[in-house]
């Protein structure tokens, strides 16, 4: 879904990059509460193993492919408001060195990929957490949940923001209806991928997931009653 | 698994994604490209100012193997990133008591930082 440039006219664009600068500073407070010695390095690796997925398109039928955004992913793995930065990292790097994702688009790719599903991705797995069974085996099935929905959820956004600042005018009815067809399909490949590399994490180190720490602790103090103070 | 081997491991998977299996992606056009072309707004689309980049569209330029100019792309991306977000990260992070203490005995410093954590 990386927009390039040209397809949102100029007052759009500065309003989404105010909007990716605002919560890039944001979360660059936020992070400083994910983010210590032990994980700054692996939140480090997420966000290069998010960039790496992104390359690998899966087809979705009728000639169209799609690949993983990553917001759920990400913030489950290393927490939400270092996730926006991971994401922002990745669309960085992708629109300067791949001419992925245009330049006066970046703030729109950072709204769209690196803020509006890692906001989604986490409320859902978060909600998700509190209703579920309180295992640790049900936090890849949540991230998958999350990652699933985020996606339909960010394509919704794009298609509000064409309508407000499309350079063409086209039939919003059909775009918004393609949007979400495709991309609720793009969304199952997201889970998957989400619930596979979430599920490979928490079967070898489920301490290393940020997602699954409240039902680790709460598995802890089951296990060695004699230690709660 | 040791945190140094799952770290190695996770490495791997990426540089073997980037590298190797993104040879294999699909090449059809991603769902918004499609739409676009669909409901006739693809033609809005503008070059990007770095689409002559020498890593452009995951290709390297001056590489004609596909499969080389491609995983060559893709390892360079990942290196960057690894250090881009690894460095930012690890200036964000928040420091703990014993890494600002280098042993010069200045107690206050300590505990100044100890009660900002």
């Amino acid at each position: 879904m990386h927009v390039p440039d040209g397809f949102l006219d100029a007052p759009t664009s500065l309003a989404t990059g105010a909007v990716a600068v605002a919560a890039v500073a944001l979360s660059l407070r936020g992070a400083r509460r994910e983010l210590d010695d032990r994980t700054a390095p692996r939140a480090g690796l997420v966000a290069t193993f998010v960039f790496a997925a992104q390359m690998m398109n899966f087809p979705v039928g009728a000639g169209t492919s799609g690949h993983l955004m990553g917001g759920a992913l990400a913030a489950v793995l290393v927490g939400p408001w270092t996730a926006v930065l991971c994401l922002s990292v990745v669309l960085v790097v992708q629109a300067l060195l791949m001419a992925d994702g245009g330049i006066t688009a970046l703030g729109t790719n950072i709204t769209l990929i690196g803020i509006v599903t890692v906001v989604v991705g986490w409320a859902v797995f978060v909600l998700l957490r509190r209703v579920l069974p309180k295992r640790v085996s049900m936090v890849a099935p949540a991230a998958a949940v999350g990652g699933f929905v985020s996606v339909p959820v960010a394509a919704l956004v794009f298609t509000a923001l064409f309508s407000v600042g499309g350079n063409v005018s086209v039939d919003l009815g059909a775009v918004l209806t393609a949007m979400l067809g495709w991309h609720v399909v793009i969304g199952v490949g997201e889970a998957v991928v989400t619930g596979l590399v979430v599920g490979s994490v928490v079967a070898t180190r489920p301490d290393l997931v940020h997602g699954a720490r409240p039902l680790l602790e709460e598995r802890d103090l089951e296990l060695r009653p004699g230690l709660v103070r | 698994m040791s945190t140094r081997r799952f770290f190695a491991v996770a490495l791997v998977v990426t540089l073997l994604v980037a590298g190797v299996a993104s040879y294999y992606a699909s090449s059809h056009p991603d769902g918004l490209e499609y739409v676009a072309e669909q409901t006739g707004f693809i033609d809005s689309a503008e070059d990007s100012a770095t689409a002559d980049s020498p890593l452009a569209d995951y290709q390297t330029s001056g590489v004609d193997d596909a499969r080389i100019s491609g995983g060559l792309a893709g390892v360079i991306g990942v290196v960057v990133m690894l250090l881009l977000s690894t460095g930012l990260f690890w200036l964000v992070r928040r420091r703990e008591p014993h890494d600002v203490d280098h042993g010069d005995g200045h107690d206050a410093d300590r505990h100044a930082h100890q009660s900002e954590a």
